[in-house]
């Protein structure tokens, strides 16, 4: 018998302590198309990445068309056929469609660039694929999607067995998919094994041959598209246990403290409509580009946006800068930590400090006596390990380093604020934490938006909350409506009904 | 969510594992870690009296006290543009205007001494000066040009500007208090000397005491998340600007004491001296990391190479090489600083 395209035998990857795949298992046969689902940060990009060589496995075996590889760089991926399309976009927006489909090999093994002879082969091989592209046009002219036509073509310009791609629907519209979809068919046919990686489930019961269902780094469950149901999928990528990790919620109370309205970002948001409490902790859920950092990014004068406005406390407020929403009392502990949250490599007490440097100054010059006390006290309030006030941040654990960014919102005296993925890249313990402090924050009465990944953190934490999909509130849950499939179902965009 | 490369996460527990040693282990007081570090830490300082000490051995006419004042008086217009931009490169920025700007201002002083009096055109120049650094400050934080850009444009701008309103030519100063401060002394010191220990006194202060200072510095190790702090860092970059033009009138007035004239052709390539000096001063040009100390030798370093190269009639030609080279080593020195300090 013919051995399978694809083989994957416990595969583990760690990052410092964060375990991305802890026991990958996959067997895909030859020339099916195979889907992988799974959450947010299950692991499939990482998957993925180890697939084409930019991540090598810490254990566990990869055999493809039965002979065991081990991937250093992408180069011997693409040696062994392993064609990739990425979920972000990798064409370089200045160059030619045909230059960007030949881009590793311009000059056909000269130093010349033949400009007739790779703009033929160009135009030959979009045309076998259905794309009416011109491969003379400037790759950044294009609209999103026809770009992601030339990344097909591009992963396909080289001899291919397998083709992995990764959500390569996002951003398609229907004709678009069924285009796609005629193209996989095609190649399928030919032998070619395709990995499908994707959260919409409709498409993968319409193209798929086989579902594996990730989650937390492990391989679930395989499921066959024949006989299971879209709830079975759903369960199984969502179905673990709430830890209690959680404090008792308390009830809100009833005054509005943040309302946005009709707010709409152009082919971003649309008409997002919401409501946060005193006291009250709000979910933002909702798939990674579904819109939910994109409201923050309003919220918080990052953005601009075209229709709408905010109301903080019965006021309209406008926001255009960053140092406006502080000014009004709004915070924003961003997603990203190291690069947004806090200035690593300064002082924690000049981190805390920072937004509201009047506080601890004199006619500009700083009070040192002040600041230490001041940042002392926000370090009790906040039980932050550190060595000295004065260390770098970077000094700090990341938990600690989110107690930082907080403390620093604590101290303007803020009474809304926005968490985006508070709790990424912390441990369990910190976790816990950090949930602690916003119940706290919300016991006071401040107003508390959470954007989060994870369900059980948005289930157990918060009030109520918002699914995002598409762009658009999907849907609105509180209470006992609160589950992971319920969020799920409402999470994952409807598109081909259009 | 579990996408960084690995090495980000190592540094990061090095660095965790390098704080977390226990006080009790703690290095006696002249440990070898200690005197590294505290080397390493002054290196510009070492590099400095190295460079005396091999000075003096070249030649015996290094070590003397009119040598030094020489020395130190040519050192004060370097000085005070090096403080001035190094605001700009904690920034993250670059000015390469300081030059041109140093000329237009002496120019616009000697023209305006008859009209307005020494005190009126003195506050025309250093007006001037800040002027064309706000116009490089608005263009960089309010524009988003690149700093390079804009303030290569500012520079041939003024520079431009300068030759205009000279005709091209030295514009003499008839103004004996003017000429006098130059060549005087005070207390056995150049009184010129005097304006940059007022100027090192302000930076310092700017640097170490002042909100200004801080934000600076926070924008220039991280001015993505400065923003998400809610701080206005366009008002800060558009500052060092600012300070970096006023910086360069100050220092082309003093220029100007010195020779007498207002010169439109003053200056030219001294951007390039004031960036070496800011650099050899350990500042990066990254942004977020530099010293107004070290700034200081770092342009007493280029002035006693200048010095002892003309003590020892090195032609001109040979001396820019040598400054070249110079430069490269302190900068070397400084990376290997920091992979040394990473490291342990």
């Amino acid at each position: 018998m013919q051995s399978p395209a694809i083989v994957i035998e416990g595969v583990k990857k760690h990052f410092g302590g964060v375990r991305a795949l802890s026991d990958f298992n996959l067997t895909v046969e030859k020339g099916t198309i195979h889907a992988i689902v799974g959450e947010n940060g299950a692991g499939k990009s990482t998957l993925m990445k180890i697939l084409s060589g930019i991540y090598t496995r810490d254990a566990g075996r990869i055999l493809l068309d039965g002979e065991e590889v081990h991937f250093e760089t992408p180069q011997q991926s693409r040696e062994k056929g392993v064609g990739i399309v990425h979920q972000e976009l990798a064409l370089s927006p200045d160059l030619s469609v045909a230059e960007n489909i030949f881009l590793d090999d311009l000059g056909r093994g000269t130093p010349l660039v033949d400009w007739t002879s790779i703009n033929a082969r160009a135009g030959q091989l979009l045309k076998s694929f259905g794309f009416p592209i011109d491969p003379r046009r400037r790759a950044g002219d294009l609209t999103v999607a026809y770009q992601q036509m030339v990344e097909i073509t591009k992963s396909l310009a080289k001899e291919v067995n397998i083709l992995i791609l990764d959500e390569p629907t996002a951003v398609l519209t229907a004709p678009e998919i069924d285009l796609l979809f005629d193209n996989l068919r095609r190649l399928k046919a030919k032998g070619v094994t395709i990995l499908y990686i994707s959260h919409r489930l409709e498409e993968i019961f319409r193209i798929a041959d086989g579902i594996t269902v990730v989650k937390d780094g492990v391989t679930i469950c395989d499921l066959d598209p024949k006989t299971c149901s879209e709830n079975d999928i759903i369960t199984a990528m969502v179905g673990r246990e709430l830890k209690s990790l959680f404090p008792e919620k308390l009830p809100p109370r009833e005054e509005p403290l943040f309302e946005i309205r009709h707010l709409t970002r152009r082919g971003v948001i649309e008409d997002i409509n919401l409501t946060v409490h005193k006291g009250e902790i709000v979910g933002l859920a909702g798939l990674i580009g579904s819109g939910r950092t994109e409201i923050a990014e309003c919220i918080f004068g990052f953005a601009r946006y075209q229709h709408g406005e905010m109301v903080k406390n019965g006021r309209k407020v406008s926001v255009a800068h960053p140092a406006d929403a502080v000014a009004q009392g709004i915070g924003l502990v961003p997603e990203n930590r190291k690069e947004q949250g806090a200035v690593l490599a300064m002082g924690i007490d000049a981190n805390m400090t920072m937004s509201r440097l009047g506080g601890v100054s004199r006619f500009g010059v700083i009070r040192h006596g002040h600041e230490q006390t001041l940042t002392q006290k926000l370090r009790e309030q906040l039980r932050i390990k550190l060595g000295k006030l004065g260390d770098p941040v970077m000094s700090l654990s990341g938990g600690n380093q989110q107690k930082v960014v907080l403390a620093k919102w604590l101290n303007v005296g803020c009474d809304f604020l926005v968490f985006d993925e508070p709790t990424r890249g912390v441990d369990v313990g910190a976790k816990s934490e950090i949930y602690n402090i916003i119940h706290r924050l919300a016991e006071e009465g401040k107003g508390l938006l959470v954007i989060s990944s994870e369900l059980p953190e948005v289930i157990g934490l918060c009030h109520r909350v918002y699914v995002m999909a598409d762009g658009h509130v999907a849907g609105e849950l509180a209470g006992d409506e609160l589950s992971e499939e319920r969020i799920m179902s409402l999470a994952i965009p409807k598109r081909s009904i259009q | 969510m579990t996408n960084q490369p690995q090495g980000k996460e190592t540094t990061m527990t090095e660095i965790v594992s390098d704080q977390g040693v226990p006080v009790g282990a703690q290095p006696s007081r002249w440990s070898r870690e200690r005197v590294v570090a505290l080397l390493l830490d002054q290196s510009t300082l070492i590099v400095f009296v190295a460079m005396l000490v091999i000075a003096m051995l070249l030649t015996d006419r290094f070590y003397t006290f009119e040598n030094f004042t020489n020395i130190m008086r040519q050192c004060v217009p370097l000085g005070v543009v090096s403080l001035g931009l190094l605001f700009v490169i904690l920034t993250g920025g670059i000015d390469l205007s300081v030059g041109s700007l140093m000329a237009i201002v002496s120019v616009v002083v000697a023209l305006s001494i008859p009209t307005y009096g020494l005190f009126g055109a003195l506050i025309i120049g250093l007006l001037t000066g800040t002027l064309f650094g706000a116009i490089s400050g608005a263009l960089v934080a309010y524009f988003r040009i690149a700093p390079f850009i804009a303030t290569l444009a500012v520079m041939t701008i003024a520079r431009g500007a300068g030759l205009i309103i000279s005709k091209g030519q030295p514009e003499f100063i008839n103004d004996e208090g003017f000429n006098d401060f130059g060549i005087a002394s005070f207390l056995g010191l150049p009184t010129t000397v005097y304006v940059l220990f007022i100027c090192f006194a302000v930076a310092l202060f700017l640097y170490k005491k002042t909100v200004f200072g801080r934000l600076v510095i926070s924008i220039g190790s991280n001015e993505i998340a400065t923003r998400f702090a809610g701080i206005r860092v366009e008002r800060y970059k558009f500052g060092v600007y600012m300070i970096s033009g006023f910086a360069c009138a100050v220092a082309g007035i003093i220029a100007s004491t010195r020779t007498g004239v207002g010169s439109p052709i003053l200056a030219i390539g001294f951007e390039l001296d004031a960036i070496a000096a800011v650099v050899v001063g350990g500042a990066s040009l990254a942004g977020g990391r530099g010293r107004v100390f070290n700034t200081i030798i770092g342009a007493l370093i280029l002035s006693v190479i200048s010095n002892v190269m003309n003590l020892l009639n090195i032609p001109g030609y040979h001396q820019q090489v040598v400054k070249g080279v110079i430069i490269v080593l302190a900068v070397l020195l400084e990376s290997l600083k920091l992979r040394l300090s990473s490291r342990s």
